[in-house]
């Protein structure tokens, strides 16, 4: 709400801040963003109240000025804003503080208005009786006084007249001590004289208000109320209460006017009216003491659910709620902890099966392990000693050892591939350089490569490339694809390449073999799949390397994937983040090979793929993704969109 | 020089089979069927190098390989199905000096035994000094300040094979190489489960170690003299 008040604010004063609201806007779904929109919005916090009142005077000669106002105030403002910010953030935290808040606001303004509403009905009580009192008294008093004047001799002072009837009323009002009196003399003529009476002769004229004054005409009793002056300068609430007596020989007016003393009633109204305040607060206060007991009833329960869960979350799977009574939090509580204990039981499930399946497959590898070492140690014996045998037998021996490789391959990959899925591979990181990995593995393939004809060309880069890795497994999914490489390259030239950049590392392995057909890219990592199955494997693979070597990638946080095209080789492409299981952005080397990249383009650099979209060597539509000739290439890390021109197949993870 | 070679292994199968291979090799086998046996045994027939399977019934290959250690240097090859970091290192640290992993190949095998064996043939007087510590080669001992340090044989193959060089960074793989007597299959994980014990003993701060330095992305090296 806050933010949408100063936001508009800010609106109107200023049309990048409409972006900048619009942002905020569209960044409040989440608390967190919530939050962190509450930060960037930190500076103009103070700047929206300056930003709207300047847009009521934005008149350009203004905007230095305004300027520099808005440092200062910004200087000044500081410490405050960050008070008002931490008490917003426990504002919004707190929904005890929130429900006691509201509570003592809508108490005050109740109690307030009650208050109000006596205040007046007693007041109105209380000045009534007294005012009715004294216009009667006061009404005596002048028909009192008009039969005296009319009573009067004929010949006498007007003037004299007044003095004496003045004397008379103050008598009877000093008498009673209740009122003092005040006479003015309206001659015929026109002017005024006026002549204060009273037993103390101590009030002013002045006491009485010119409206009153204005207002009084024969025959009628008017009032109101005013504040008597004295001359020792006190004064004290009253009521005036005038009439206007006619002169009947002279024609003059006598305007008198009594001065009730209210001091008394207001006594009474101010004792009322404080105590009223004193009840209110108190009432208040203690609304607010109830709110905060009974909300906290209501929140502690919840604020334990919440504190709970956090543990829960973090793993502490045997925290459980207290159960207090029957009411709603209790029956929340129970069902938290019904939810709690179905969650730790299924977890426990899962882990108990992983854990299960992790057994049985280190059982089965050790139970299946330790024969097979005698019957390979059985079978070397035999191949050792096969001079001595017939030709049958000493082939049959033969076929036995090579078989045995093959099986022995065969049992590892499967038991690697089921401690994938049983979820028990761990990494053993430490830093490694890629090139000499790289070196090594490709050093020890050489002789493989030699008998089948492939020369291998590794093309390393100067500065070492140092990735956070566990070394055995990426040296098997380096092994694996030049082995790979090898198995497919039809006897022509493999090109290892080893590049990194700030960020990553990339291990590529280029064979110019009978490459993939449409659609194979997509499929090189499944599990024992063949590009062809009358093609008989002779490197003695176990159609699982790729399988494995992507897991192992995959457990790195890396990608691995593969490019081809029929007829133009292959090309797979590991790249590793070189700060262990981070997501690498890029890779240094293109997935598709700078080979293939003609028409003038300039070579890819190290910055990414986006260059892959060059002209495919042989003319085909580049938007064809699963045309006869389209190139294929496969993602396995999400990194698509700069394949899509040449027809990549993504395969997110 | 014919090796002693204790085999401690429950399959009857394979202790026979590695019977006759190691017999082959010229090596003289003993055979020892349960862990509980296997110190006597040892105490016995005083092997050049015992070869214990990991997963014995009874008292597993783990705490008989402690057991081993606690009295004895001689060099122990574990022979274990499970591949798994935690277990391998789990081996080394209870004090063996290699492992081979089933299925092996007879000659691995005994490639890795004539390598725990063939250090007895070294007997050219030489003393070196790595650190503060002065290294007598032939009458295998290292002192610090006149006082003997207790290292297992092959971790003090280890400290001379990198005080030899002191100038040169030797990479994990050629550490098998020069140490273990590996030639391809390299696994680094025994280098570094030695590595870290031989610091526990030598080094005055083993968290930061000054006579046997990691080189980032290579490997060790001998740290100043």
């Amino acid at each position: 709400m806050w933010s949408r008040i100063r936001g508009l604010g800010r609106t109107a004063a200023n049309p990048l801040h409409v972006a900048q609201w619009r942002f905020m806007r569209i960044q409040r779904p989440s608390p967190t963003s919530w939050r962190r929109s509450e930060q960037q919005g930190r500076q103009p916090a103070w700047q929206l109240a300056v930003g709207t009142l300047s847009t009521l005077s934005a008149w350009p000669r203004r905007l230095v000025r305004r300027r520099v106002l808005r440092r200062l105030l910004r200087r000044a403002l500081a410490p405050g804003i960050r008070l008002v910010r931490r008490l917003i953030t426990l504002w919004r935290r707190s929904l005890h503080l929130r429900v006691v808040t509201g509570t003592l606001v809508l108490s005050a303004v109740v109690t307030v208005f009650v208050g109000l509403v006596l205040l007046r009905q007693v007041s109105m009580g209380v000045l009534e009786a007294k005012v009715q009192a004294s216009v009667a008294e006061a009404s005596a008093g002048f028909r009192t006084a008009q039969q005296t004047i009319e009573a009067a001799e004929p010949a006498g002072d007007p003037s004299e007249l007044t003095t004496q009837l003045a004397e008379d009323i103050a008598l009877r009002g000093a008498m009673g001590g209740l009122y003092e009196v005040v006479i003015d003399v309206v001659p015929a003529a026109g002017g005024s004289t006026s002549v204060a009476r009273s037993t103390r002769t101590t009030v002013l004229t002045t006491s009485v208000p010119d409206d009153l004054r204005e207002g009084v005409r024969p025959g009628k009793v008017a009032y109101r109320y005013t504040l008597i002056r004295h001359e020792s300068g006190k004064t004290s609430p009253g009521l005036a209460v005038g009439s206007a007596l006619r002169e009947p020989r002279s024609n003059a007016m006598l305007n008198v006017y009594y001065l009730f003393d209210l001091t008394q009633q207001q006594q009474i109204l101010n004792l009322l009216s404080r105590s009223l305040l004193a009840v209110g607060v108190l009432i208040v206060v203690l609304l607010g003491c109830v709110a905060w007991f009974v909300t906290r009833q209501v929140v502690t329960p919840v604020r334990m659910a919440r504190r709970v869960a956090e543990r829960l979350a973090a793993g502490l799977l045997d925290q459980r709620m207290t159960v207090q009574g029957q009411d709603d939090l209790a029956r929340l509580a129970t069902s938290f902890n019904q939810m709690a204990t179905n969650l730790q039981r299924q977890i426990r499930q899962l882990e108990e099966l992983s854990r299960v399946q992790r057994r049985f497959v280190s059982d089965v590898s050790h139970e299946l392990r330790t024969p097979l070492t005698t019957v390979r140690m059985a079978a070397d014996v035999l191949h050792e000693a096969r001079d001595g045998f017939s030709p049958e037998v000493a082939r049959a021996a033969e076929l036995l050892q090579n078989e045995l490789d093959r099986f022995e391959a065969l049992l590892g990959d499967l038991l690697e591939i089921s401690r994938f899925d049983a979820k028990a591979a761990a990494l053993d990181l430490e830093d490694v350089d890629l090139r000499e990995l790289t070196r090594r593995v490709v050093d020890s393939a050489r002789p493989l490569a030699a008998r089948k004809g492939s020369p291998i060309e590794l093309v390393l880069e100067e500065t070492p490339a140092i990735a956070e890795v566990d070394s055995r497994r990426i040296e098997r999914v380096v092994r694996n694809l030049v082995v790979n490489a090898i198995e497919y390259g039809e006897g022509r030239e493999i090109i290892v390449r080893v590049a990194s950049d700030q960020d990553t590392a990339a291990v590529s392995v280029r064979d110019h073999g009978i490459g993939l057909k449409p659609g194979e890219a997509a499929l090189v990592f499944n599990r024992f799949w063949r590009a062809d199955p009358a093609r008989t494997r002779t490197t003695g693979g176990t159609g699982l390397g790729l399988a494995i070597a992507l897991e192992d990638v995959h457990l790195h946080g890396g990608w691995l994937q593969a490019w081809g095209e029929p007829g133009k080789g292959a090309h797979f492409r590991m790249t590793l983040s070189r700060k262990a299981l981070q997501l690498p952005q890029q890779s240094p080397i293109p997935l598709v090979p700078d080979d293939l990249v003609t028409g003038g383009l300039p070579p890819q650099d190290s910055a990414g793929d986006t260059s892959a979209a060059g002209p495919a060597p042989d003319g085909s539509a580049h938007e064809t993704s699963a045309g006869p000739v389209a190139p294929q290439a496969l993602t396995s890390g999400g990194e698509s969109a700069d394949l899509t021109s040449r027809g990549a197949v993504g395969g997110a993870r | 020089m014919k090796g002693r070679i204790l085999v401690v292994d429950d399959d009857h199968a394979l202790a026979e089979m590695l019977g006759i291979v190691l017999r082959n090799e010229g090596l003289e086998p003993f055979f020892c069927e349960s862990g509980e046996a296997a110190l006597a045994k040892v105490r016995e027939t005083k092997p050049d190098v015992v070869l214990l399977d990991v997963m014995l019934p009874g008292k597993d290959g783990i705490e008989v390989c402690r057991e081993i250690r606690a009295e004895s240097d001689v060099p122990i090859v574990m022979l274990t199905a499970k591949t798994d970091t935690v277990d391998v290192v789990l081996g080394l640290e209870s004090g063996a000096d290699d492992y081979v992993v089933k299925p092996f190949k007879p000659k691995e095998l005994v490639a890795r035994i004539r390598a725990r064996l063939r250090r007895a043939d070294q007997a050219t007087p030489e003393t070196l000094t790595i650190g503060d510590l002065v290294i007598d080669v032939p009458g295998h001992s290292v002192k610090r300040d006149g006082v003997p340090l207790a290292l297992t044989p092959l971790e003090f193959d280890l400290l001379v094979c990198l005080a030899r060089k002191p100038w040169q960074v030797f990479g994990r793989e050629e550490l098998l190489e020069q140490v273990w007597g590996y030639r391809h299959s390299a696994d680094t994980r025994l280098v570094n489960v030695h590595v870290q014990r031989l610091r526990s003993k030598i080094e005055k701060d083993p968290e930061h170690p000054q006579i046997v330095v990691t080189v980032r992305g290579v490997g060790y090296k001998a740290g100043p003299p």
